[in-house]
């Protein structure tokens, strides 16, 4: 009885120990590269009526990305504390005003923001300093951050939305993304959004 | 069955745990320049000094060149102390690039921010480059070694400062005291509901 207690205890020493050295990736958590499906994430429906009509999301509690109104849409994986992020920030404004400004990809591309390891409060700092315009949410327990595999931040990933509703990954790299007309361009071909026909 | 559940149980806060602060310092501005302790116990000091006392005076060099002496404040501003346990680790790169954008808040609540480790100068200096262009005082406590931190009880047994949090009013008088677990970055609202109860005295 003795010995089946000690080889309990250190077994559970021995899961414990290696869990120090595993991380989300070890976790089956990974980074969703090109052609791969987002990971499962429960966002809360916002408060904010305005970002709710501009992500098209009517009633309940949560909704995941894929049910966004949008052929395209392009998710930022950043942090108020992050200073490549803060830089960034007027860059993905101007994005955002690109889209918004052209008829053709107004409605058609949405973007979102995840703050990981940032309180609401934290975010909605980070979205009053830079003045963000688009929908801004918090991940105070690297949930959302743990089911992206832990990517570092600033991190972009590109998701064409069908009409079936399924998805797939057109973008997925870390860092800034360069001049907000270019990767518009980028993001506009990876995506296939004109195949078939621009509008 | 109830013992074996109940270690399920531990397993997976252990987890859990681990891997929520495992998760700190991602921005893509330090990459492979941080060093990472693992974890590490949560708070290592015992406090000197209390809410309600006169914070100790003292004298810093900051990385401007500049000393900054703490009572040089008294009488015309709050201060908030930010000590974070050391150059290039985790969390602390996780911290003060985000007070760096909340000037504004602190600036409404007539607060300066003195930030504060055991580093030496051009540590600091180098260290804090990568932020970008700080708009409050860094400054080092590093000789006599921790002095000051070992003052105000967060000086760790290793030699590094605490994450603690020190709000002292106008009159020089300590009104909160936040000695965070080191593992954890503290967030930025209770920071600033500290602020905000000076305004109601």
């Amino acid at each position: 009885m003795g010995h089946k207690k000690a080889h309990t205890t250190l077994y559970l020493i021995a899961v414990i120990a290696s869990l120090l050295f595993l991380d989300a990736q070890a976790f089956g958590f990974k980074t969703p590269q090109n052609g791969d499906v987002l990971p499962d994430i429960n966002i809360p429906v916002p408060h904010n009526e305005t970002e709710r009509d501009y992500l098209g999301i009517k009633g309940g509690k949560f909704f995941q990305i894929p049910r966004i109104k949008a052929a395209v849409v392009i998710m930022e994986i950043f942090s108020m504390y992050c200073p490549y992020c803060q830089r960034e920030a007027p860059e993905v404004n101007r994005l955002y005003k690109l889209i918004e400004d052209d008829p053709g990809l107004r409605g058609k591309i949405k973007l979102i923001g995840l703050g990981i390891g940032n309180s609401t409060f934290e975010v909605e700092v980070f979205k009053k300093n830079y003045g963000v315009p688009f929908p801004l949410f918090a991940d105070k327990d690297f949930r959302f951050h743990e089911a992206f595999g832990e990517v570092r931040t600033p991190y972009f990933i590109g998701v064409k939305i069908n009409a079936d509703q399924s998805h797939q990954v057109f973008y997925s790299k870390l860092g800034g993304f360069g001049r907000a007309e270019e990767f518009l361009k980028l993001a506009v071909r990876l995506s296939g959004l004109y195949e078939g026909g621009a509008p | 069955m109830r013992r074996s559940g109940m270690g399920m149980g531990i397993l997976v806060s252990l987890t859990i745990a681990l891997m929520s602060t495992a998760a700190l310092a991602r921005s893509a501005a330090f990459k492979n320049n941080i060093y990472d302790p693992g974890q590490l116990k949560p708070v290592d000091s015992a406090l000197r000094v209390r809410v309600g006392e006169p914070a100790p005076d003292f004298t810093l060099p900051a990385i401007t060149g500049e000393h900054i002496t703490l009572s040089r404040f008294r009488g015309s501003k709050n201060v908030v102390l930010s000590f974070v346990p050391a150059a290039w680790t985790p969390v602390c790169s996780d911290q003060w690039p985000g007070y760096n954008i909340v000037k504004d808040l602190f600036d409404a609540r007539d607060a300066v921010l003195l930030g504060i480790t055991v580093d030496t100068i051009p540590s600091l200096f180098a260290w804090t480059q990568q932020m970008g262009e700080l708009w409050f005082p860094v400054l080092s406590d590093f000789w006599p070694h921790g002095e000051v931190a070992d003052t105000f009880g967060v000086l760790r047994s290793n030699g590094t400062a605490e994450r603690a949090i020190f709000i002292i009013d106008k009159a020089g008088i300590i009104r909160s005291i936040m000695v965070g677990d080191i593992n954890k970055r503290p967030p930025l609202e209770d920071l600033i509901r500290e602020l905000d109860k000076l305004g109601d005295s």
